[in-house]
């Protein structure tokens, strides 16, 4: 059966802050080989003007994903059989960089349900700002939800 | 203008590095077993793992991590990466598509394994320096 188009719009509550870890940023910058100083010692991020180390561009991932599949995915009423999805597109908006310290709040949105040729397409939007609201990133995920066979 | 293509080596090690930091355990990322039985050659990489490879490539051209003002991508084919101590290879090149409004440098992306192309649509806003 097709997704709800109903849902198209619905945002969802903002999530509590994801705190930014040095030790966070520094695994997830070693786990991807980023071996730039302002990625691990916050002495050369500070004298490159950061606050403290700073997230590689795709670092927002980790609380957008999660967030928005415990609120979006796994809502029972949407009724996406995760087992059948796969990750399309994915697109990054930045305002301003994270560093560690950051405390960051999610509001996941459902931004575009469409179907063709058997299979669903859900975009959701993130948008991530501190917990004082000031915007930091937007983050969209296209998932595709492939047809039964 | 076209940058040089840098080149990255991709193993099972690096998946399950990944899977840890990111937090992404679906295991068709690390059981060959749970792939084969969903129709997967093999074990594949994380999209997300090719795509923080791009962006690696993106911010060292660019020259600072904050230079990136968007970054997408579409993941058109999967990156299978053999149980090898040597794995597979990702290799990532980038042209300049000309100016946005805002004067930033807009990047057409590529990145090839195995010599097929592994994202479509995939493009950077990077500011300039």
């Amino acid at each position: 059966m097709p997704l709800d188009q109903s849902y198209v719009g619905r945002s969802y509550p903002p999530t509590e802050p994801y705190q930014v870890g040095r030790e966070k940023i520094r695994e997830f910058a070693r786990a991807i080989g980023a071996a730039d100083p302002e990625y691990l010692d916050p002495e050369a991020a500070r004298a490159l003007g950061y606050a403290d180390v700073v997230a590689p561009p795709t670092f927002p991932i980790i609380f957008t994903m999660a967030s928005s599949h415990r609120q979006i995915v796994e809502d029972p009423e949407l009724g996406i059989d995760y087992s059948r999805v796969v990750h399309g597109d994915q697109r990054f908006a930045y305002r301003r960089p994270i560093v560690a310290g950051d405390a960051l709040v999610c509001v996941n949105t459902v931004e575009e349900i469409t179907s063709r040729g058997g299979h669903d397409f859900l975009t959701t939007r993130s948008d991530v700002s501190t917990d004082a609201g000031e915007p930091v990133v937007t983050v969209w995920a296209k998932l595709v939800q492939r047809g039964e066979e | 203008m076209t940058f040089e293509p840098q080149t990255f080596r991709v193993t099972r090690a690096d998946l399950v590095r990944y899977a840890g930091a990111s937090g992404d355990f679906n295991p068709i990322h690390w059981s060959e077993r749970f792939a084969n039985s969903v129709g997967l050659p093999g074990v594949i990489a994380h999209g997300m793992f090719t795509m923080a490879l791009v962006g690696r490539a993106v911010t060292a051209w660019a020259g600072a991590a904050d230079a990136v003002v968007e970054f997408s991508v579409r993941f058109s084919r999967p990156v299978p990466v053999p149980d090898t101590d040597e794995g597979t290879e990702v290799v990532v090149s980038a042209t300049v598509k000309g100016e946005t409004e805002e004067g930033h440098t807009r990047l057409a992306l590529t990145a090839t394994c195995q010599g097929e192309k592994v994202l479509s649509m995939a493009q950077a806003v990077v500011r300039k320096r």
